[in-house]
């Protein structure tokens, strides 16, 4: 077997140590035996050695500046980059030093605003209907939070307490986002969101208890088209018909724009809460007249003690790097739904609430462990190892990532649009896809690789199951050979008049993020139009007959194209690993 | 929408339950049902199984017997709104303003229907197709008119429902067997509304992209431009030399899956599963006659997928009819493409013997105002009309040479019979076998089904027996 093979050369190669970086026979795996670093390391490892899981090798640092780069910043490595990583001495402290290097990249606060953009519905149209304006200031809120690094108790404390115009005030549209605006519906969404459950695995009672804190929710339009305010609104006023002044229908009435209509007299009795509320732990709590009950819900929402505020953030971030959550999935948080390592999910949990919910303090933690760096060549299949994090799972690019790759590799853009509302939304041609504010701006390929729709605000709205159609577009579509055959930067790397093996290593440093193992050499330089070595000048006189005939191999520019199709179809590319 | 009450009857839960054939189904089976195969993995059902976040179901579970009369549809989309009086609905009474250029209506084959100059090829198969001169809904938004003809649900609700086409997907892909996706449109998606809705993305469409009527019809994915079948099969062994990593994992159960996907997609680019897209296949004779023009040979294509099988093959309007201005030149030369193209559908598929099995629906997502703006800036242009408008049935179970309703004397207004989308795509249903009652799989379990049910107070003016066999 060819399989088994290529795994007795990895054990050997680890059993032998390793040449000089970079110009390893295994591109994949390290030579340093998993040892625990951290106490993150120690709680997997010892877990995995009381189920009697063996570990992999710790993985390669071509294999780790690739897949730290794709997970903090949702972007490839360029090959310049990923050179130097490989090829810096600094064995001892080269890791820890890219991770705070790219913790401060602008693309940082990109990737994860589209993460949790599919979480809390960045989406101007159907069928959260936020509205063009409002999901840009939705999500500009979102991407400032991320790239200043606001703690993520006031992250989500702002959002639950917000008050003010769509338009202006970004995380008000977190109320606006929710389908069902019922007080029940924004309970649910808010259990989904920041307590990472599903209220539909809830006792009626719980939800309903809760959803008294959201009981006094106002929305009410203004006189600007499509704005709308969301407020605190006790007395129910913006249910009252013909009250929803200074907005649409006054205007409409009236028949133009005006802050003075005159107001109807708010019914007494409108209050729509009962004033008491139950917390979803069962603490009951009388609402004080003159608070908006948001603010009880949140401040008790965001105590270190609340069993799932914690625990829900800390396991999404998991599930986020390591590709499941600790408690699987990561927004189904209940008790018949234990964690696979309970200790590890209490620690994760007691460092958050140490580090003040500092969110680059987390993702530092994880990234630094020797079980985010572990291999992606598992030794044990078992569910039970992957629930325990027995090797880095494989997991393809997001359908926004893959597309900013193979552009990032070819030089080449795509067209994001909206077609509602008339006139179309185009935005800027250079922009990457993880950089897309609103759900609604899409490609066909974005949709085809299951780019999330952001309907319901669930993990796995996310869809990246392989599907052939998703195959025809890559093997043979005239998007991505047009992108092949036409990338500019491809092109200069064709065209470099460079030695055939350098362009080799070009092309897997750029596509891979690695130099080739000797064995990709030769395939590689073997690809193309075989040609009889053209003869020696006359001096050979005849002589020529005595030995074989001479070949050599023609790389025309479509077999450079070829070879580059064949390294951006391969698993090592289109897969995080 | 209209506030007139005379205009509006509930949709009569009993009259949709009794035209289906099929028994009403639980969630849970129509799920099974749905979405997996019970015979073991057929190619088919692959492109739309991963749509289901629910593990297979363990007992197979028999289909109940559907007596479909249509096995295909065909529909062609006239997305940006036909003008219905320029066309199937002439008024030749009603003056200049209305008629502008197109003064008079032709006889049919048919005893007492009439319709445009512009259509005299269409006028030799009126025997054939019904027109429903009655369509209404109200409705002047493109994307929100779109979304009602090809959903039945009001625009405008929290769930984005999916279209007749991913529905049929979604039904079909058990009992169909192709290589090719089971809903397929020629050649761009409709891109203003959502066609799989929340079905999700497994269940868009296939899009061809491409021009059948280029001397290569490349269809995207499948037919590559410069890459002969020598290429992509060194290229296919080149990748599989290459692939360190596939090869060091290839027991990995997760690259199991995406290995068979790939498998499939060979199947489609080197395999037999393109030749339906060739349309060189076909005498030459009989492409002229269906039109050298794309319109004319999206047809052609569209009658080979149906005669391979495929469950929904849509025809979305090269161009479009949204002819704010610039009106009757763009009506001039589209109108005789359409003509041409629809006219020899309908009559190959009558010679294939296809047309019984094989429903054709053809409208856009309104008509225009039958009355001619000549101001400026549209100088002599029509806009968006949903009062009233009209659709066109033909084959599948529904009966030719019919007309259904009536508009006014200046096909302003409804006069009589109204016909909603959910009484249109209701009869579509009926005929095809699928259960418009039957529930959708919603990603968060919310109840969701085919049609809106009779509860949710949607307009209805009843199916269209009258033109049902």
């Amino acid at each position: 077997m060819k399989r088994s093979l290529i795994l007795a050369a990895l054990v050997l190669g680890i059993l032998a140590g390793r040449a000089a970086p970079g110009v390893s026979s295994d591109p994949f795996e390290g030579e340093a035996a998993p040892v625990p670093r951290t106490k993150i390391d120690e709680l997997v490892f010892a877990r995995l050695h009381q189920l009697g899981i063996p570990l992999p090798a710790v993985c390669s640092d071509a294999v780790f500046v690739r897949r730290v780069y794709v997970d903090v910043i949702g972007t490839l490595p360029t090959a310049k980059e990923a050179k130097e990583f490989i090829q810096d001495p600094d064995t001892k402290n080269k890791r820890r030093l890219l991770i705070d290097r790219l913790l401060q990249r602008d693309e940082f606060a990109d990737y994860w605003s589209m993460k949790w953009g599919d979480i809390l519905r960045i989406k101007a149209e159907f069928p959260v209907n936020l509205w063009p304006n409002a999901a840009q200031a939705y999500h500009r809120w979102v991407h400032a939070s991320i790239a200043e690094n606001k703690p993520y108790d006031k992250f989500a404390r702002e959002m639950l307490t917000a008050s003010g115009s769509n338009f202006r005030v970004g995380p008000v549209n977190f109320y606006r986002a929710i389908q069902d605006r019922t007080p029940e519906g924004i309970a649910g969404a808010v259990a989904l969101t920041f307590m990472g459950a599903r209220a539909e695995s809830w006792p009626t009672n719980r939800l309903a208890g809760m959803a008294v804190f959201f009981s006094q929710v106002g929305y009410k339009p203004t006189s600007e088209w499509k704005e709308e305010h969301v407020f605190w609104d006790p007395l129910g006023a913006s249910t009252v018909p013909g009250n929803s002044a200074p907005g649409r229908a006054a205007v409409a009435a009236i028949g133009q724009a005006t802050n003075s209509v005159p107001q109807p007299a708010i019914p007494a009795g409108t209050n729509r809460g009962p004033p008491v509320a139950t917390f979803p732990d069962g603490t009951q709590i009388k609402l004080p007249p003159n608070r908006d009950p948001r603010e009880v819900f949140a401040d008790w929402l965001i105590t270190p003690k609340n069993p799932w505020f914690t625990r829900s953030i800390v396991n999404r971030v998991w599930a986020w790097l390591l590709g499941r959550g600790i408690i699987q999935e990561p927004d189904d948080i209940r008790d018949d739904n234990p964690p696979s390592n309970p200790a590890l999910l209490a620690y994760l949990g007691k460092a958050m609430v140490a580090g003040h919910y500092d969110m680059k303090r987390l993702y530092r933690l994880i990234l630094n462990s020797n079980t985010y760096q572990l291999s992606s060549l598992p030794r044990v299949t078992t569910p039970q190892a992957g629930a325990n994090f027995a090797s880095y799972p494989l997991r393809r690019l997001d359908a926004e990532v893959l597309i900013d790759a193979i552009n990032q590799i070819t030089g080449s853009s795509d067209l994001y649009t909206s077609p509602i509302p008339e006139p179309f939304t185009y935005i800027p041609e250079n922009m990457p896809a993880i950089a897309i504010a609103d759900g609604s701006i899409t490609s066909p390929f974005l949709a085809l690789f299951g780019r999330s729709a952001r309907a319901t605000g669930m993990e796995n709205e996310r869809n990246n199951k392989p599907v052939p159609a998703q195959w025809l577009h890559l093997l043979n579509s005239s998007h991505i050979q047009r992108k092949l055959e036409q990338g500019p930067k491809l092109k200069a790397i064709f065209d470099s008049g460079r030695k055939p093996s350098e362009i080799v290593q070009e092309l897997y440093l750029t596509i891979l993020s690695r130099f080739p193992t000797p064995e990709e050499a030769k395939i590689v330089e073997a690809y193309g139009l075989v040609q009889p070595a053209r003869p020696a000048p006359a001096a050979s006189s005849g002589k020529a007959g005595d030995q074989p005939a001479k070949t050599v191999v023609v790389k025309r520019r479509d077999d450079w194209v070829d070879i580059t199709w064949a390294l951006i179809n391969s698993t090592e590319f289109l897969y995080r690993h | 929408m209209s506030t007139n009450p005379s205009s509006h009857r509930p949709l009569p839960a009993a009259n949709l339950m009794g035209m289906s054939l099929s028994l009403p189904l639980s969630r849970r089976e129509a799920l099974r049902i749905g979405l997996f195969s019970t015979a073991g993995l057929l190619l088919a059902d692959n492109w739309v199984r991963a749509a289901a976040e629910t593990p297979p179901a363990t007992t197979p579970v028999a289909a109940p017997p559907i007596q479909a009369k249509a096995r295909s549809v065909i529909q062609i989309f006239l997305w940006g709104g036909m003008s219905h009086n320029d066309t199937w609905d002439p008024k030749p009474d009603a003056g200049y303003d209305y008629m502008g250029e197109f003064k008079t209506a032709i006889p049919t084959n048919v005893d007492g229907i009439q319709i445009g100059e512009l259509f005299p090829n269409l006028a030799k198969q009126a025997d054939k197709f019904s027109l429903i001169r009655s369509m209404t809904h109200r409705n002047n938004g493109h994307e929100t008119a779109a979304y009602l003809m090809q959903t039945a649900h009001v625009p405008g609700e929290r769930l984005a429902y999916p279209s007749v086409g991913a529905v049929f997907a979604l039904f079909k892909s058990p009992t169909y067997k192709g290589i090719i996706p089971p809903y397929v449109v020629l050649t761009q998606p409709q891109g203003r509304f959502s066609e799989e809705g929340f079905l999700g993305p497994k269940l868009k469409p296939f899009a061809t992209g491409g021009d059948p009527n280029a001397a290569r019809f490349e269809v995207e994915g499948v037919v590559s431009r410069g890459i002969t079948d020598a290429r992509q099969k060194a290229r296919r062994a080149l990748l599989d030399k290459m692939n360190t990593m596939g090869h060091t994992l290839a027991a990995s159960p997760q690259l199991a899956l995406s290995e068979e996907a790939k498998k499939q997609a060979y199947e489609l680019i080197l395999g037999q599963g393109r030749e339906v897209f060739d349309l060189s296949k076909e005498k030459p004779e009989l492409r002229d006659r269906y039109g050298r023009n794309t319109f004319g040979q999206d047809c052609l294509a569209a009658r080979r997928m149906v005669e391979a099988g495929i469950p929904y093959v849509v025809i979305n309007y090269p161009g479009g009819w949204d002819t704010h201005s610039n009106h009757f030149a763009t009506m001039r030369r589209q109108c005789p493409q359409l003509d041409q193209g629809l006219a020899m559908l309908l009559q190959d598929l009558h010679d294939h013997g296809l047309l019984e099995s094989t429903l054709v629906w053809c409208c856009g997502e309104f008509g225009r105002t039958p009355r001619v703006d000549w101001q400026p800036p549209w100088n002599g242009g029509r806009n968006h009309h949903g009062n009233v408008f009209t659709a066109v049935v033909a084959g599948g179970g529904f009966k030719g040479g019919q007309v259904v309703g009536a508009s006014d004397a200046k096909a302003e207004e409804v006069k009589d019979r109204p016909v909603y989308p959910v009484d249109l795509l209701g009869s579509i249903y009926a005929l095809s076998g699928i259960n418009a009652s039957a529930k959708l799989p919603h990603p968060m379990g919310t109840e969701a089904h085919v049609l809106p049910s009779a509860s949710e107070n949607v307009k209805s003016g009843g199916l269209l027996s009258e033109i049902m066999s």
